[in-house]
């Protein structure tokens, strides 16, 4: 039981940040980014590649990771998302384009690092043992407290900085705030690279323990929106509970029902469908999104 | 109420004559014969594609119709092998399992809107597939392959369709099947479109609130129209499952879900015809860019990013910017 629990913060901690860019970049420009997954596969690669090939230092490959990431997020918006925006008569057309992303980075990820799966040496070594009750590698404890200062350090930026006022400001109401004096551009481009950069770091933080691939983008983004949609799109605190409550259900789910295999991410879908239709808006999220 | 002009006449007739005459002539004259699978794909794929349209058309962005595409191919597939059905009854018998699978799954998940609407359809696909690998009568991960090619059929006697494993080159007739089906779709989405239940739609892509406020039932329009469009994702998928003679999980995926939305917006949403030239451009596209090896895919993305940052309203778009809208 104390492992299930163990494992389901490990998890919930990891899925929250994946849910955090991606509900960000929703609140801001109301565009669902498809390519989430695969900036968080890209994010994994650039670690592995200062880390595990060029022998830099892991926080150093991280940091790294998050500064890629971000200036790739800020270029997209920049170049693609605000004139298809400006230019579109329905606000779906971002969709196609958030699609046409993925596709895009899912080539140039192929074409770069190829289709291997990649793995970097282990950043500490041992195991946390606790009486046989919790197991659990020290790597997996760092990782996740790494995590977890993450998102606390980004619910400070977003709660006491001037830049956080603006993007709260921004994802409440567009116009209101451009009408308060708030760059709008601008912090649509930091808002989404910062969401952009959430991706790059958890992927760059899951490459020491997981590894990384190709085929990992297309499912992240999958899991994200259900983190999402369970807490609520465009919501913060929600898209932190939707990544807390899929990492646990996932934990209990397989150490329950493991020898049946995917009946677990079946039960998963059914159940957050149910809850869907008692629910539309989610844990937290606003009516309509 | 249905008017069509003698200048839409003659683009029809052009347009059946090429895809009946024009098109074998070519392909007869090239000796491409794989254009043939291609083209049957992109027939197929449309029609599946026109359901999409039409979801939109109440205003739920549709993620989910390759689910309904795996539901009609799963069952068609069972019913020719498992309970030995002439294909041509269990066409329809899978896109009607499929429109009923979207009536019950509809009724709650039409109430979400924007977003919420396409996440759920998302995951939709995903559940499906995996009831796919984990139900025994779809053999699970294994499939369903060696599915008979279509038998022949006859009414009192005389032969309507002719038998397909007797053929000597099934993928001509595969092909003018797909292209009928096609045909008989968009006929059928075109009348629809233009009929009263047509403009009911119009107004709930606009306010759904305004609309139900002067009377029209939302939900059991949605509804409907939910169920039509799976009615096309079955059809289409079963067709599909034929062709290929196999079935398997990973026949429909996230990925086509994703590309039969893709097919609408390329066309353009405002446009019946839309999808099947969005399907036509995508699929023949990316057949096309084949040669180039692995770079197929960065060229093909790069090219749908491009065309969707210069043209945001889909390509035929194009056509009314120069003001003969229709």
């Amino acid at each position: 039981m104390e492992q299930i629990l163990a494992n389901g913060v490990y998890l919930g901690s990891q899925y929250a940040m994946i849910a955090l860019g991606l509900t960000l970049i929703f609140a801001l420009m109301n565009v669902l980014n498809f390519a989430h997954g695969q900036m968080y596969v890209i994010g994994g690669f650039v670690t592995y590649t200062f880390y595990g090939q060029l022998g830099v230092p892991f926080v150093l490959a991280l940091a790294m990771s998050c500064i890629t990431l971000a200036i790739l997020g800020a270029l997209i918006e920049r170049f693609l998302f605000a004139p298809v925006i400006r230019g579109s008569s329905r606000e779906e057309s971002t969709m196609l384009l958030a699609a046409g992303i993925a596709f895009f980075l899912d080539a140039v990820i192929l074409l770069v690092f190829g289709e291997k799966q990649r793995g970097v040496p282990k950043i500490v070594d041992g195991v946390f043992n606790y009486d046989f009750r919790v197991i659990m590698p020290y790597d997996r404890i760092l990782i996740c407290v790494l995590a977890i200062l993450s998102i606390i350090a980004f619910i400070g930026l977003m709660q006491y900085t001037k830049t956080g006022r603006a993007l709260r400001a921004l994802a409440q109401d567009r116009i209101a705030a451009q009408l308060m004096g708030v760059n709008v551009d601008r912090y649509s481009t930091i808002g989404f690279a910062l969401g952009a950069m959430l991706a790059g770091l958890v992927g760059g933080l899951l490459v020491t323990i997981t590894g990384m691939n190709l085929g990992m983008g297309g499912p992240t983004s999958i899991k994200a929106f259900m983190m999402v949609m369970i807490g609520g799109a465009g919501v913060i605190s929600g898209a932190i509970w939707g990544g807390i409550i899929l990492g646990f259900m996932e934990a209990i789910g397989l150490a329950v029902l493991y020898q049946y295999g995917d009946i677990t991410y079946l039960l998963i879908f059914v159940s957050l469908m149910i809850f869907l239709a008692i629910r539309p808006q989610g844990l937290m999220g606003k009516p309509w999104g | 109420m249905l008017s069509v002009s003698t200048k839409q006449m003659i683009g029809v007739g052009i347009f059946l004559f090429a895809i009946f005459v024009g098109v074998p002539l070519i392909i007869g004259a090239t000796g491409r014969w794989d254009f043939y699978f291609t083209l049957t794909s992109v027939a197929l794929l449309s029609i599946a594609s026109a359901g999409v349209w039409l979801t939109f058309y109440i205003g739920r962005i549709n993620i989910g119709q390759g689910a309904f595409a795996l539901i009609g191919a799963y069952v068609s597939a069972i019913l020719v092998v498992k309970s030995g059905w002439s294909f041509w009854i269990s066409l329809p018998a899978a896109g009607l399992f499929a429109a009923m699978v979207s009536i019950i799954i509809g009724i709650p998940i039409l109430r979400l809107r924007g977003v919420y609407f396409a996440m759920i359809t998302l995951v939709l696909t995903q559940v499906v597939t995996l009831t796919a690998l984990a139900l025994p009568i779809t053999n699970g991960a294994r499939g369903m392959s060696s599915i008979p090619l279509p038998s022949g059929v006859s009414l009192f006697g005389i032969p309507i369709l002719p038998d397909f494993a007797g053929m000597e080159n099934t993928k001509l007739a595969f092909y003018y099947t797909a292209c009928i089906l096609m045909i008989v779709t968009y006929a059928a989405l075109y009348r629809l479109v233009n009929s009263r239940l047509g403009h009911l739609c119009r107004s709930m892509q606009q306010n759904e609130e305004l609309a139900s406020s002067i009377g029209v039932n939302i939900a059991y329009i949605r509804v409907v129209i939910f169920a039509i469009s799976s009615f096309f994702g079955g059809i289409g998928g079963a067709m599909f499952g034929s062709i290929a003679q196999s079935v398997y999980p990973s026949s429909f995926q996230v990925v086509d879900s994703v590309n039969f939305m893709l097919h609408c917006f390329l066309g353009g949403l405002g446009y019946v015809f839309g999808p099947m030239l969005g399907t036509l451009v995508l699929y023949f596209g990316w057949d096309l860019l084949f040669e180039f090896g692995k770079y197929q895919m960065l060229i093909y993305s790069t090219v749908l990013i491009l065309i969707i940052r210069f043209l945001p309203n889909g390509l035929l778009s194009l056509r009314a910017n120069k003001g003969n809208d229709k």
